[in-house]
């Protein structure tokens, strides 16, 4: 094991996939002579040349589009967005196109290709660059979900998703790219299977299912709530879509307790899906009502102390604990 | 001469398969046995057979939701075509897609798609595999003149025209957009003023002699083929029924309408045939065959098993069991 960063995770996955196999390209704004928006893409135009490092205009929908033609003749596309909030206007490839085709075709055409990009808010560039686009690709069967929280899931799971015959929607944090931590060595091709959630902290306490940036919100609420007696058990699904209920509906059998941390508005979305599959699988095991800490209902602010005041927070995830363990101080 | 003949006989073959395919699909609609949307290609055959004709087997085809004739053209049965009007197991897309979308995987027709421009980038995609792998398969893209309006266009020529990929842009230009005439659509007479933008090449003409179509189709598809760049074609044609079957095209006169039947495609293929010295009885039997062929396709598909319902699970992912 060696540490490297999240961005570093994600270079290396798409470097190992498109040495693996010519078919795999990269596809997106500023992927190549610019090196990456977030420079994740950093050299690769330089290993694999302009035939498979592919710059393109701002055109999201047609680039998207040409992805999914590609994908569907054999090719297996990396699109990058330079950030998800640009994926709307592409919304209709992904939504009409990539995830129909497989169906359209009576099952004859499937879909290969990854999108990927940073997904979320970043700091202080307001309502039109801060979605959690989570709640709008996970709701729509055909596509799968990813959001990875460490640089080892980054990497496991991108190799995964580039290798999967079904289009990938693989949401990176935005605040994580510099983050660092533990990446199996170089040559160990590990490579982790979608839909499969990760226990990343065990407790009996109480069960905090988090996945994306606020998965380090969450870990960090649990260290402080430990100091108090309170072991927490932190689940991250890493994939949304298909979900690891299992995992989940198990580690709520043992804590009876659950908060839901996420970074998307309150209203649906993968947040209120766990929710949901909880109370139908261990309603039985419950011992206080689901809450659940996300964005605050309002369009991203760009002040500062405003901005604080919507994402998910220690805080918040702490008072949220402590009210579903009853323990809430005066 | 007589093998040119013997040409235009199987694309007047062909042409009036669509036509009967489509009259008996209408017919099947008013019985309710055929549902959603059906979107009628009458009128507009020369351009599909023309341009299929212009081809290799090879070669990729997209089209829009008005997708029968060029299905028909390539080759795909009218029972597999009638038998996913109906819903059925048998269908070209296994009874999930319906009249919008046909696939023909094996003959290299991919689809068959529903939102208008939202197609023309997918095609782009598969130009752009050709143009990767390095092989010299050209891909044509259908659409019709309102596609030119929305963003969906722009970009897939956009990156065509950037990347030359090896693609033929097809506008079938039928007057209307639904309801709404060109001139309240566009500023342009001429849409491919519209290429120039994107540094491609255009060409204009009438889609109702199926022998100019597939000559001029040619040139673009040789052009491609030999990596010269992307070509947008704007062919001249007329829908004789409404948008759609619950469309009575009350935007439009009588007279215009049967001014425009002058023109029908059919009717000149079967008159240059005449001309050619093909005699009546023998084009009489030849529509007899077809004839007979589309009514067992109606049989075929009315008789066929529904649509299965382990399809419609095992077709959400490759890769995945869905929840049921």
């Amino acid at each position: 094991m060696r540490e490297i960063r999240y961005r570093e995770a994600l270079r290396e996955a798409m470097l190992e996939e498109m040495e693996r196999e010519d078919a795999v390209f990269l596809m997106g704004e500023e992927v190549g002579h610019y090196q990456g928006a977030y420079k994740v893409s950093e050299g690769l135009l330089a290993r694999f040349g302009e035939q498979r490092v592919i710059d393109t205009p701002i055109a999201e929908a047609g680039f998207a589009g040409i992805g999914i033609g590609a994908a569907m003749t054999g090719l297996r596309p990396i699109i990058e967005f330079m950030t998800w909030n640009f994926s709307f206007v592409a919304f209709d490839q992904i939504i009409s196109n990539a995830a129909k085709a497989y169906q359209m075709t009576g099952g004859k055409i499937p879909v290969p290709m990854v999108f990927r990009g940073p997904n979320g808010a970043a700091k202080q560039v307001a309502s039109q660059h801060s979605h959690s686009v989570d709640p709008f690709y996970a709701s729509i069967p055909g596509l799968y979900v990813v959001m990875p929280s460490t640089p080892r899931d980054a990497k496991g799971l991108l190799k995964a998703a580039i290798r999967c015959d079904d289009p990938v929607i693989f949401l990176e944090g935005e605040t994580l790219y510099n983050v660092k931590g533990e990446v199996p060595d170089e040559g160990e091709d590990e490579v982790i299977p979608l839909g499969k959630g990760r226990i990343a902290r065990e407790g009996d306490g109480c069960t905090i299912v988090a996945f994306g940036a606020p998965y380090y919100v969450a870990m960090q609420a649990a260290e402080k709530l430990a100091e108090e007696g309170i072991e927490c058990e932190i689940v991250d699904p890493r994939t949304i879509r298909p979900l690891d209920s299992d995992m989940i509906v198990e580690s709520v059998r043992k804590t009876h307790r659950c908060v839901v941390v996420h970074e998307h508005w309150p209203y649906g979305g993968p947040g209120a899906e766990i929710v949901d599959r909880i109370q139908r699988e261990a309603f039985d095991h419950l011992d206080a009502p689901i809450l659940r800490v996300g964005s605050r209902d309002v369009p991203m602010p760009y002040a500062t102390n405003l901005e604080a005041l919507v994402l998910p927070t220690v805080e918040r995830v702490i008072d949220a604990v402590r009210k579903v363990t009853y323990t809430e101080q005066d | 001469m007589a093998s040119g003949r013997d040409e235009l006989l199987a694309h007047y073959r062909k042409m009036y398969e669509i036509r009967r395919f489509e009259e008996e699909a209408a017919r099947a609609y008013a019985q309710s046995k055929v549902g959603g949307f059906l979107h009628l290609y009458i009128g507009q055959e020369a351009i599909a057979v023309g341009t299929s004709a212009a081809l290799g087997e090879d070669d990729y085809v997209f089209q829009t939701y008005r997708d029968h004739g060029i299905a028909l053209a390539r080759g795909m049965s009218p029972n597999a075509a009638m038998a996913e009007l109906f819903g059925k197991d048998a269908g070209c897309s296994r009874g999930l897609g319906g009249s919008m979308h046909f696939f023909d995987v094996e003959r290299n027709f991919l689809g068959g798609w529903g939102i208008v421009g939202g197609h023309l980038a997918v095609a782009a995609g598969a130009a752009f595999k050709s143009k990767y792998v390095g092989e010299d398969r050209v891909t044509v893209c259908f659409f019709g003149e309102g596609a030119t309006n929305i963003g969906g266009f722009h970009e897939a020529m956009s990156l065509a025209g950037l990347w030359k990929l090896p693609i033929v842009f097809i506008c079938e230009n039928n007057q209307y957009a639904m309801g709404t005439p060109m001139k309240r659509t566009t500023p342009l007479e001429d849409l491919t003023l519209k290429a120039q933008g994107y540094g491609m090449v255009g060409d204009r003409f009438e889609g109702y002699d199926v022998k100019i179509v597939q000559d001029r189709v040619k040139t673009a598809v040789s052009r491609a083929r030999k990596g010269e760049g992307p070509t947008f074609i704007e062919v001249e044609t007329y829908r004789f029924r409404g948008h759609s079957m619950s469309d009575p095209a009350k935007y439009r006169s009588r007279s215009e309408l049967e001014e425009r039947k002058k023109k029908d495609p059919v009717v000149i293929t079967r008159t240059q045939l005449s001309e050619a010295g093909v005699k009546d009885e023998a084009l009489d039997a030849l529509e007899e065959t077809v004839d007979a062929e589309i009514e067992q396709a109606v049989q075929f598909a009315n008789d066929a098993e529904p649509a299965l319902e382990e399809t419609m699970w095992n077709t959400v992912y490759k890769t995945l069991e869905v929840e049921r």
